[in-house]
């Protein structure tokens, strides 16, 4: 009897949750899918948190603890990377916020061709980064370039080496970088502004706000979901920035532009494969450790709007 | 009854179906288009890089080779140059997927590709006497051979415009201090004394590694100590190459597009006689010729001037060669050592010089130059001739830094210190190495 009745509530349990997987799908159902995502990427992943503690030829592999990583802290190029990453990170997602914003409001109002500024407007987002980076190495070149002659025609002196001055040469890269992907940051605006009720503007003009008001009081905190998405997007490409910084400068002068993931590509080049296999986990920790709190803080910040 | 026979036409057109698709998916067809044809001829593949002068070379080696016999037929594939393309060459090899032979850098590249395991030994074979001794270090892992040479051996130093040397009465400096007086009347006469392209960073290299003759008559055991870890950039006498390369900026000597210039620039700057002087390895020769009418007699050539006129001498790099994976076994191991013994010969030679104009002697034994090549040939020669040649520290170490160019970058365009860069690029050697499992490291 008692054992009877202590075994059914135990029993009972599972069955619950078989019967709701059972509602859902079939287990069966779960399993291309779950293999894919097993050897494509759980596999990979697991591997190469493996291979970042050894000295990995290709042909063969020791296992070396944490000398990659200490090495990959050692190294000089380091902390000056990381912290170009940053600088490069928080300048661009900042820059195409505040640009995004100013378009989209500019490209949602009564204006004449609207249609095609939109679209000129998105155009480089979807030209590729080599392609753009090619373009730009060729128009700011310090000599022969378009942009420098033009600041000779008007200036008279020699413009400044926008690629090739190591004060320059990161923030010359992250201009190219919001050229190139401010569209995406307008489009997403123009969502966010056209998904705000018609009502509050209507109810805004009765109370007689103005444009500045307008924009301050019901476009600005009503399209706050399009700026955390914006704001995620840009910071996590730009961490992890790499191919316009690659086809530009190729982190140069010397080591003047270089972002996490050059360096990491430079190991990889080398043939310092488990080098280059830490630096990536170290930069998968580096944008987790970043993005995962601040999205968390974002979302917070939406539901209490 | 009748449908007997179509059961089996169909069952046979089946099963020939799967058999020619099964065909079609094996890995070695995707590697190696080429197996044996059906006239009993073998076929080899060479992989090779995609640079025009390579793939000429190649070529006249091929036919060469298979206008020479009628049982082996030799093809080429190409791979892209750089990096990019020594990763393709590992990763072959590493998943056994290479080639039946391939060509690649000697010296401290040829060694990073584990030789042992990689390639097949070719100590044993009598045609390795026909080649130059010092090619034959340049392709010896654990004493044993393994390449045979393809191309022409490369000298590092530094060009110069005859025309503008005659001009203003200068003579080929033997010492530094008679290279930056030359310098000093060069620049007073309007021309950029040195030309530097930092827009290719590989070509910022060449005042470090072309000073390594200079090292070397210094302290000639320097390589070693080196390799063993004792001898380091930091101290003298190797980092006066760094030293010179800062010098050269700091002067105020080089062409202003230095930082953005790239290769070409450089040579067109050099033919027309706007800057006077350009250091780089010889194997840009042919890429100058181009250029102007008269490059090819108006270029010079000199050895990098060191502290000692009686020292003065050339570094030279050995050309790359061609390899054979241990992957290649049976008649293709038999028919690709017989290509080899081929191309360690004066035929061989002749071939390539047919197909290009030679950019500097040969490492087989036996091969002449032509006469009327270009000056800076016949001024690179000269050294060869009378002895005063060091190999580069690549062919005497395995140990080399991957980001030497864009630390001569920043000394070069004053960014950093000669002293803080040597600094630099002894720490970025340490990595290569470790990779390497050296001792003392």
């Amino acid at each position: 009897m008692h054992s009877e009745a202590t075994a059914r509530p135990k029993t009972a349990a599972p069955r619950a949750v078989a019967r709701h997987v059972e509602r859902s799908y079939p287990l069966w159902f779960y399993i291309p899918g779950g293999l894919v995502y097993v050897v494509l990427f759980i596999v990979p992943t697991l591997l190469s948190f493996y291979f970042a503690f050894t000295r990995w030829t290709l042909f063969d592999s020791t296992f070396v603890g944490f000398d990659n990583f200490i090495q990959f802290f050692a190294e000089p190029g380091l902390i000056g990377s990381l912290k170009n990453t940053l600088v490069y990170g928080v300048v661009t997602s900042a820059s195409k916020v505040v640009l995004g914003m100013l378009l989209a409001v500019l490209l949602s109002g009564p204006i004449i061709a609207r249609g095609y500024l939109r679209s000129v407007t998105f155009f480089p987002v979807l030209v590729s980064a080599v392609g753009v980076g090619l373009t730009f190495q060729v128009l700011l070149d310090p000599f022969n370039g378009v942009v420098n002659q033009v600041w000779t025609a008007i200036t008279g002196a020699d413009g400044p080496g926008w690629l090739t001055n190591p004060d320059l040469a990161l923030l010359s890269v992250a201009a190219i970088d919001v050229w190139k992907g401010v569209g995406l940051a307008t489009l997403i605006y123009i969502a966010g502004i056209a998904a705000i009720p018609n009502e509050y503007f209507e109810a805004a003009r009765v109370d007689g706000a103005g444009a500045w008001q307008q924009f301050r009081s019901i476009i600005l905190p009503l399209s706050f979901p399009a700026t955390s998405t914006v704001i995620l997007l840009s910071l996590i490409g730009g961490l992890r920035s790499f191919d316009l910084i690659w086809s530009t400068t190729q982190g140069g002068p010397g080591f003047s532009s270089d972002v996490i993931a050059s360096v990491i590509y430079k190991q990889y080049q080398a043939g310092f494969y488990g080098l280059s296999t830490a630096g990536n986990v170290i930069l998968f920790l580096v944008v987790t450790a970043i993005v995962y709190p601040l999205s968390r803080w974002l979302n917070s910040k939406e539901t209490s709007l | 009854m009748s449908h007997h026979p179509i059961r089996r036409a169909a069952v046979i057109a089946a099963a020939s179906i799967s058999a020619l698709a099964l065909g079609a998916c094996s890995a070695g067809s995707l590697v190696n288009p080429t197996e044996s044809s059906s006239e009993g001829k073998t076929t080899l593949t060479i992989l090779m890089d995609s640079s025009t002068q390579t793939t000429t070379q190649g070529q006249a080696l091929a036919d060469g080779f298979n206008a020479s016999q009628d049982e082996i037929e030799v093809k080429i594939e190409t791979r892209p140059e750089g990096t990019d393309g020594d990763n393709v060459v590992k990763t072959r090899l590493a998943t056994g997927e290479m080639t039946d032979l391939f060509q690649y850098n000697s010296g401290s590249l040829m060694q990073a590709l584990d030789p042992a395991t990689n390639m097949v030994s070719l100590t044993d074979q009598d045609f390795v006497a026909n080649l130059d001794e010092s090619f034959v270090t340049s392709v010896t892992a654990d004493e044993q051979v393994y390449g045979v040479p393809f191309g022409q051996l490369m000298a590092g130093g530094i060009y110069y415009n005859k025309k503008v040397y005659a001009d203003l009465g200068l003579s080929v400096p033997k010492t530094w201090d008679e290279f930056m007086a030359n310098n000093a009347k060069i620049e007073e006469a309007g021309i950029d004394p040195v030309i530097q392209t930092y827009g290719d960073t590989w070509t910022s290299q060449l005042f470090v590694l072309a000073d390594f003759h200079n090292v070397l008559s210094e302290q000639p055991d320097w390589a070693e100590k080196y390799t063993a870890n004792q001898a380091k950039y930091v101290d003298e006498p190797a980092i006066k190459g760094f030293e010179r390369l800062q010098e050269v900026y700091d002067a105020g000597y080089l062409n202003k597009d230095f930082a953005s210039a790239k290769l070409t620039q450089g040579l067109q700057q050099l033919v027309d006689g706007t800057g006077a002087q350009y250091p780089s390895l010889t194997f840009t020769i042919t890429s100058y010729l181009e250029l102007a009418d008269d490059a090819a007699e108006n270029i010079g050539f000199f050895a990098q001037p060191g502290d000692d006129a009686a020292t003065n001498g050339l570094t030279s790099w050995s050309p790359a060669a061609l390899y054979i994976p241990s992957t290649t076994t049976g008649d293709k191991l038999d028919a690709a050592k017989k290509f080899l013994a081929w191309v360690a010969t004066p035929e061989a030679c002749d071939a390539q010089t047919a197909a290009m104009d030679p950019t500097g002697p040969y490492a087989v034994k036996g091969c002449t130059l032509p006469d009327g090549l270009p000056a800076a040939v016949t001024d690179m020669q000269a050294y060869y001739d009378n002895g005063n040649v060091s190999p580069a520290l690549e062919f005497l170490s395995a140990v080399k830094g991957p980001n030497l160019e864009k630390i001569t970058v920043e000394v070069g365009s004053g960014i950093t210190t000669a002293a803080d860069g040597a600094a630099r690029y002894d720490e970025d050697v340490k990595k290569q190495a470790q990779q390497l499992g050296l001792e003392g490291w």
